[in-house]
């Protein structure tokens, strides 16, 4: 099927290389730095009212990043030359850095996740038997110390990894922000203002991502929803979704105000090829309402039934996260919508359901961490420490 | 000498341990020296027999008021260089301007088939043909951005890419203004105009510049004195595509419009 076109592009121009994948790799690596912000609120500034939170941040971090790597396996033409990129890393590319950058946060996230449930894994080995035992004792790796004083060093080595791996969240989804920013043949991609719209916007969809499944699990396991913790990051999520939304416009608005020769391509494309996941999607629906939403939650909390104050801030959260996806899609694919010959567009981009990089494959490659996280909840349980009502690490 | 059994040896197993890192690092030496050896060899196998690439430096002209839209060019480099369909190394483009109003452009399948006369009713005071090629900038945002070093600049100024080692990312497709490249949807791998260098390091032109019947497109050497397209650089008034976003094309054009992107 041949895409509709108008005006004139450069006949190599009317296909769309970087599809949905694409569009999801940004997304989960988002979750994954904003969802470690929430843990490190906890772990690294001691934010009490993150405390019933802190692990589970943490898990849900690690359920995403491991799987932020397979969308873009499954966009490369040839995937069994992925390898090639930490082989022969071409330095002058920004892109050379993904396998570092990645390696290096994966490996402090598992060490911090290690000291975090270190004493949780003991305990466990001691308790059971069999296969379970070894399971655990393996994880334990060889150390059973559990000493108060063994306690206190991890909780300063948690704090040192999480104080790390900050500015690592940070740069490995900043640098996501990056390889668009700095393509200077794309005037929609080309803004040193995009990487730091990647990263309110991947603190707005990972603390949105958490509250959603903070009240879920809450639920599954019939436990009382936190309302100090619902309140603070309602608090933070509102802050963050104002930054995010502010550069986002401002970004557009000087463009459009600038008469920017940029303008005369993207005024169309906002206003045709994106007028819905852009104007309704990524500012109205997903902006504008959770905006009033969160609004109300913050500014009202002293007066405001707990449920009322779970049900805004999740319905907030879900439009939130319907946002982020939506400025992800609108940057990738608003970004070749239009002909590098500055005269042309395509009309629409759907991506088929059972195309290799189709909707399916999304789904399936969001649906993984999900069950990463049953799975880690199964043999870590994330809220046994307030159950117990000690104090984690 | 046993270190082991050594009493003012403070690590006994030092001596193993700095073995263990002389043997890797030497190892990882080894396997540097072949990943910066390698580019320059594997050349020498495109390469003709006699064919030098220091003491070549190529370069094109294209005479866009030569131009007259017929499309041999376009089909040339289709059979020369089996281009799939749908994908091009090479187009032409047409242009026509009204005395008022915004300038009509096109290339129906890219100049391949020619063009059909015009039957706009647009007062038309200029109009003429623009053919494209990858611009082989010698400040290149394409192989620049490559991850892996696939896309690379031959000595001899010719922009290529290793269908061997490219991973197919296509951030080399996004990166190139010109829109010369492409996904080859066989290979899986990007894709380009590679100035016919299996013909031109044999001593040939180009299969475009070989078959355009009004000379509109010419090959040149800029280490080459007598060449008369360096003749034609150093006297008339040339411009490149996009120049203000300073990737150097070694692509020229005469009578070059600025309608013309």
């Amino acid at each position: 099927m041949f895409p509709e076109l108008t005006g004139f592009l450069f006949p190599n121009d009317v296909h769309i290389h970087w599809s949905l994948m694409i569009v999801l790799y940004p997304y989960i690596t988002g979750l994954v730095a904003g969802a470690f912000l929430v843990s490190s609120l906890y772990h690294v500034f001691g934010r009490d009212e993150f405390k019933p939170l802190g692990r589970f941040a943490l898990a849900t971090a690690l359920c995403f990043l491991a799987v932020a790597g397979l969308p873009l396996l499954n966009h490369l033409g040839h995937p069994e030359r992925a390898i090639n990129i930490v082989v022969t890393p071409n330095f002058t590319s920004a892109m050379a850095g993904f396998g570092i950058l990645y390696a290096s946060y994966f490996i402090i996230l598992l060490f911090e996740v290690w000291f975090v449930f270190r004493v949780d894994i003991i305990e466990t080995a001691a308790r059971s038997r069999g296969f379970k035992r070894r399971l655990f004792s393996i994880l334990a790796l060889g150390v059973y110390d559990v000493s108060p004083q063994s306690q206190a060093v991890d909780k300063r080595i948690t704090r040192i990894l999480a104080a790390i791996g900050i500015p690592m969240a940070c740069l490995l989804h900043g640098y996501v922000g990056f390889l668009f920013g700095a393509v200077k043949a794309n005037p929609w991609w080309s803004t040193p203002l995009m990487p730091v719209i990647f990263l309110f916007s991947a603190m707005v969809s990972g603390i949105a991502l958490l509250i959603v499944l903070y009240q879920i699990a809450m639920k599954l396991k019939g436990m009382a929803i936190d309302r100090y913790a619902i309140a603070a990051m309602s608090r933070w999520l509102w802050l963050f979704m104002i930054m995010s939304l502010t550069l986002e416009l401002l970004e557009i608005m000087m463009l459009a105000y600038e008469r920017a020769e940029e303008w005369e391509v993207i005024g169309h494309l906002l206003t045709h090829q994106l007028s819905f996941s852009f104007i309704s999607l990524q500012m109205i629906g997903g902006g504008l309402v959770p905006l009033i939403l969160l609004g109300i939650v913050v500014l009202m909390d002293r007066y405001m039934d707990d449920r009322i104050r779970n049900t805004l801030s999740m319905v907030a959260s879900l439009l939130l996260l319907l946002q982020v996806l939506s400025m992800r899609w609108n940057v990738v694919i608003g970004g070749q919508m239009f002909s590098k010959s500055m005269r042309g567009f395509r009309e629409a981009y759907v991506p088929g359901m059972f195309e290799k990089e189709g909707i399916l494959a999304a789904a399936l490659i969001l649906f993984i961490p999900f069950v990463l996280l049953v799975i880690f909840e199964r043999v870590l349980p994330t809220f046994r420490h307030l159950e117990r009502g000690d104090d984690p690490a | 000498m046993n270190r082991k059994s050594d009493p003012r040896s403070p690590r006994p197993d030092s001596f193993s341990r700095r073995e263990f890192l002389r043997s890797t690092s030497s190892a990882a030496a080894g396997a540097l020296a072949i990943v910066l050896v390698l580019p320059e060899g594997s050349a020498e196998g495109v390469e003709g027999a006699d064919y030098d690439w220091s003491r070549h430096r190529w370069v094109y002209l294209v005479d866009t008021t030569a131009c007259i839209g017929c499309g041999s060019c376009v089909r040339a480099c289709r059979a020369e260089n089996s281009v799939p369909e749908g994908m091009y190394r090479t187009w032409i483009e047409r242009y026509e301007i009204p005395a008022e109003g915004e300038a009509l452009v096109d290339t129906p399948a890219g100049g391949e088939r020619g063009f059909d006369p015009v039957t706009s009713s647009l007062n038309v005071r200029k109009a003429f043909f623009v053919p494209k090629i990858c611009n082989h900038c010698r400040a290149t945002p394409c192989t620049q951005v490559c991850p892996v070093g696939a896309s690379f600049s031959t000595r001899d100024g010719v922009v290529l890419v290793d269908q061997e080692h490219c991973i197919g990312c296509g951030y080399c497709v996004q990166a190139c203004p010109y829109g010369s490249r492409y996904i080859n949807p066989a290979t899986h791998t990007a894709d380009k105009c590679t100035l016919c260098y299996h013909r031109i390091t044999e001593g040939l032109k180009t299969a475009c510049v070989e078959i355009c019947p009004v000379g509109a497109r010419r090959l040149g050497d800029r280490e080459d004195p007598d060449d008369p397209v360096n003749e034609i650089l150093a006297t008339r008034r040339v411009q490149v595509l996009q120049p203000e976003l300073l990737t150097r094309p070694q692509c020229y054009y005469l009578g070059l419009d600025m309608e013309v992107r």
